[in-house]
């Protein structure tokens, strides 16, 4: 038996029987990531003192009959933006090359509390501004299902760990699709949760208002228990939602007969993968046939979001990216003549073009006069986006459509920064209105690169998304194919 | 030249900074007591850590609601807190939280102590805000190697407030600003003390001609540290002004500083102040949503203010209306002089003990003093009781006063130790009173020639062969009766 290729509910009978203990798939794991990572790439920073110290612990309570939660001793891979304390994390920037911060996030201390063990930091787009992980300041990460392509982003180096069995599970961050978007082009389960959902307290921002943490996963199960544990209202973040947090994977079983299930006109576009298209609507038919009442519907301002998003979420960047200006921590430029040299020496050096980028459009959006006629109208088309999906939720339980436009793209492909922003125009409308939406697997190109089908579902009602999402899952059984990686 | 005073009216708004007296910060739960070794009070979130998020303080938000009903505004049912960007290092996240639109309260109004009608000040506006940390420079500014900055002031909630021009003078500047600091001082929220910037004041001046209803070019006036400089500073500026309109000069729009020791403003340089905030709704934060029931209980807890205080003084204890400010000017005082006639009764002589005695060793606006002074009110009542039943004279009391007040004990323990109770024993005093005449020929001379003030320096010498212990009525009468019958 190969621990690492097992999901995690499939790991945690290994250890409930005894096949199988937290430190040695633990191990299993280090060495996976020795052996292959190096052709991968998806780890920034891997911890195995961390990580064998947890599992052995881990170890313990399994022996007593005691495990801690569903995911007690599961091996698991944090996207490099969660802050860990005593472990640096980076952002995939220069800037924070060296950054070690002396606090968890929220939802660190929760997967330790539940006993997970963490492999490492992933590599990501600098933060998070990205859509292939080309944009880390260190290293591109590779797709395992082709290393010539890219595993998306910006949670690419979470996707690809978990698409090449180098975690069992992994988080990423969602502000505009950084986690479905990879989860499609490495094949795996990514969920984005509602906004609110889950705690953003030590999640190094990057749009407030849009950014969401969330599970990449082998299968729904899994993403299911990781998000069980990862939920609930955080005194520490005021935007958290206290709303009950239901047992998601116990809603799995239920049947999806009679489930409304809506497919937008407007995300069927001209100029999509054909492939894509088909793949999709196969997963329609699939979803049909399980009882699912398939009906079209239209979210007139979709076409609107992405011009939306691309001033809300800049110019929320723009003021959070402001801190880093060298006082405090991360990099300091050296050899500057006055303060004021010393912000802009440092934030030259710091960050990356399209971090640059994004802060000037969102400069430019927030400055005297532009304000109401960009940030301002932003603001007002995403209600308007929001308010399709209300009137489309009244009619539906669920959204279908697919995750991406296009399979996985070579790297240096799309040196365009438009034809980069023009993958996530599936995936962004759901973060303007704060809705959870999931990526599973829904197929194979003609090049074995893998498809995704997005389900949108209402606000906190993640337990529907995934009870769909399942079904699908189990009738169909792609999440069975392994990338093809020695 | 004509006095421009004459000529120009003077229109003053000020903007008053004051420091919450909370226990914790503004949004995170670091305490905010003065004067800890630097950085010794500070957490990620006052740090500005990348990850960190704010949480509303329910008190500084309480205290804010509490000093907006003082100040008879309208406390808005929903107010947002939006983020002020600039640079400077002493500000961790390059922005401040403070509120923009939608301010916690609106439109209220001062009351100024008046002779005959009172003066009302208009209040715009009332936000609440978060303090930037300390610069400490190594050297002069301009020659520093090095500076340092401590976050331990990062955080801590300011309130400001925003008069509308309504102010016609520099010395109603300074009645505002002393009535200002007297209700916050009331309520409990502010410790006032201008010096350690607990209570920072910037003001905005402009002159027009007298009987124009156009208001002229504003200049705004920084660095005042207490209100005897900003009641300077606004003199000067009315003189600058004032000259500068009279040689038919433009008035330049423009922050200047004040330099106490010059005793004059100087110009900043228009480009340090050419800032665009660029502010925008903070996303980290939910709308603030005040219910109409918890501001009534706010209101319902409002202690009884100086205006309303001052007017009880007036009616009911019959006071002068400059005691009456005096004694109202804060509640630690008002307290200390009606517990005072609780127990010794007449009010005027109270107030006169209070205003001249005690206030020569006690700040009047020093609560805290007032509250630590060794000599309580029941002390007080005490000594003005044993003056009232002839135990001892009004000039002992002074010096058993300060004797009480350097020892903290009552006055009838020093009285009895001392032996100072006034000798009012005729037949003693008698035999004191023929020494003297026997003593003084020449005055009793005099007194018989019709110098009938002589009778004075007889009876100060019977003083001082009694020290000062002989009751001066009983000797006062002995002796007339003894140079009668010589």
């Amino acid at each position: 038996m190969v621990v690492t290729g097992l999901a995690v509910h499939e790991l945690v009978e290994t250890y409930r029987n005894g096949e199988a203990t937290p430190s040695a798939a633990t191990r299993a794991y280090l060495d996976r990531i020795a052996a292959v990572d190096p052709s991968v790439r998806a780890y920034i920073t891997v911890t195995p003192e961390r990580a064998l110290a947890a599992a052995e612990a881990a170890d313990a309570r399994w022996r007593a009959g005691r495990p801690r939660s569903p995911i007690d001793g599961v091996p698991i891979a944090v996207k490099d933006l969660l802050c860990t304390k005593g472990v640096r994390t980076t952002c995939g920037s220069r800037i924070l090359e060296h950054f070690v911060p002396p606090y968890d996030a929220t939802v660190i201390e929760r997967l330790e509390a539940a006993g997970a063990v963490l492999l490492g930091k992933t590599n990501m787009d600098e933060f998070a501004m990205g859509s292939s992980t080309e944009h880390s300041a260190f290293f591109a990460t590779r797709n395992p299902w082709d290393l010539a392509r890219v595993p998306g982003g910006s949670s690419g180096g979470s996707g690809a760990a978990v698409a090449a069995d180098l975690a069992a599970a992994a988080l990423g961050s969602d502000t505009g699709g950084s986690i479905r978007q990879p989860a499609a082009f490495t094949g795996t389960v990514g969920l984005k949760p509602t906004y609110g959902r889950v705690s953003r307290y030590g999640l190094v921002a990057f749009a407030s208002s849009l950014d969401q943490i969330g599970p990449f996963a082998r299968d729904v199960t899994d993403a299911a228990l990781v998000l069980r544990v990862i939920a609930g209202r955080d005194p520490l973040d005021s935007t958290s939602v206290d709303v009950p947090v239901p047992d998601f994977v116990a809603e799995l079983g239920r049947p999806i007969e009679g489930l409304r299930i809506g497919v937008p006109r407007e995300y069927f576009v001209e100029g999509m993968d054909p492939e894509v298209e088909a793949a999709v609507r196969e997963a329609i038919e699939v979803l049909k046939r399980l009882g699912g009442r398939a009906e079209p519907i239209s979210l007139p301002t979709t076409d609107y979001a992405l011009a939306a998003y691309y001033l809300v979420a800049p110019a929320e960047a723009s003021s959070n990216l402001a801190r880093y200006d060298g006082v405090k921590y991360g990099s300091r430029a050296a050899g500057a003549r006055d303060v004021i040299d010393m912000y802009s020496k440092t934030r030259a050096q710091g960050f990356g073009p399209e971090v640059k980028r994004r802060i000037m459009l969102g400069t430019y959006a927030l400055a005297a006069g532009y304000y109401e006629a960009y940030y301002g109208k932003a603001q007002k088309v995403r209600t308007l986006v929001r308010r399709d999906f209300d009137a489309a939720f009244a009619r539906v339980d669920v959204i279908v459509a697919p995750t991406t436009p296009n399979v996985p793209f070579k790297l240096g492909e799309k040196e365009d920064p438009l034809a980069m922003y023009l993958n996530d125009v599936f995936t962004i409308p759901v973060n303007l209105a704060g809705l959870p939406g999931i990526s599973v697997r829904c197929g194979f190109s003609l090049a074995a690169l893998p498809i995704g089908l997005q389900f949108i579902g209402r606000p906190f009602d993640e337990a529907t998304l995934l009870r769909a999402a399942h079904a699908y899952e189990q009738a169909t059984g792609w999440q069975k194919r392994r990338p093809p990686l020695s | 030249m004509t006095d421009p005073a004459e000529a120009y009216e003077v229109v003053i708004g000020l903007e008053v900074h004051a420091q919450l007296r909370t226990r914790s910060k503004m949004f995170c739960g670091c305490p905010t007591a003065f004067g800890a070794p630097p950085n010794s009070q500070t957490c990620p979130v006052c740090q500005g850590m990348p990850g960190s998020l704010p949480v509303i303080n329910r008190r500084a938000i309480e205290f804010g609601v509490r000093t907006a009903l003082a100040f008879h505004c309208r406390v808005n049912e929903r107010s947002r807190f939006a983020r002020k960007h600039y640079y400077y290092p002493d500000m961790p996240k390059n922005y401040q939280i403070s509120q923009y639109e939608e301010p916690l309260a609106e439109d209220g109004w001062l009351e100024l102590p008046a002779d005959g009608q009172p003066r009302r000040i208009a209040i715009q506006r009332l936000h609440l805000e978060e303090d930037v940390g300390k610069l400490i420079h190594e050297g002069p500014l301009e020659t520093a190697h090095a500076s340092l900055v401590d976050f331990n002031r990062s955080g801590v909630p300011l309130m400001e407030t925003v008069s509308r021009p309504d102010i016609r003078s520099p010395e109603e500047a300074a009645a505002y600003l002393r009535a200002f600091r007297a209700i916050l001082l009331y309520l409990g929220v502010c410790d006032g003390n201008m010096e350690e910037g607990s209570l920072r004041c910037d003001a905005n001046i402009s002159l027009r001609k007298r009987g124009s209803s156009e208001l002229g070019t504003k200049v705004e006036i920084k660095n005042m540290n207490s209100f005897k400089n900003v009641q300077r500073a606004l003199e000067f500026e009315v003189r600058r002004q004032g000259e500068a309109l009279h040689r038919r000069e433009r008035i330049v729009q423009e922050t200047r500083l004040w330099d106490a020791e010059r005793g004059a403003t100087r110009s900043m340089r228009s480009k340090e102040f050419a800032h665009d905030y660029r502010y925008f709704p903070e996303p980290d934060l939910v709308p603030l949503e005040l219910g109409r029931a918890w501001v009534e209980e706010v209101r319902t807890g409002l202690p009884e203010l100086p205006a309303e205080r001052r007017r009880r003084f007036l009616s009911q204890y019959d006071l002068p209306p400059s005691d009456a400010e005096l004694l109202t000017q804060n509640r630690a005082l008002a307290d200390y002089y009606e517990e005072t006639v609780r127990r010794a009764q007449k009010p005027k002589v109270v107030a006169n003990w209070i205003t001249s005695e005690f206030l020569r060793k006690v700040p009047g606006d020093d609560e805290t003093k007032i509250a630590a002074a060794p000599t309580r009110p029941e002390h007080l009542a005490g000594l003005l009781l044993l003056i009232e039943d002839g135990t001892i004279s009004g000039k002992i009391a002074k010096d058993v006063f300060e004797k009480m007040f350097r020892s903290g004990e009552d006055a009838a323990t020093i009285v009895r130790r001392e032996g100072l109770t006034q000798v009012a024993d005729t037949t003693a005093l008698a035999a004191v009173v023929d020494q003297v005449l026997a003593a003084n020929p020449k005055a009793v001379a005099d007194w018989k020639r019709g110098k009938k003030a002589a009778a004075g320096a007889l009876v100060g010498q019977v003083m001082k062969a009694t020290q000062g212990k002989a009751n001066p009525g009983v000797v006062n009468s002995l002796l007339h009766e003894k140079l009668s019958q010589l």
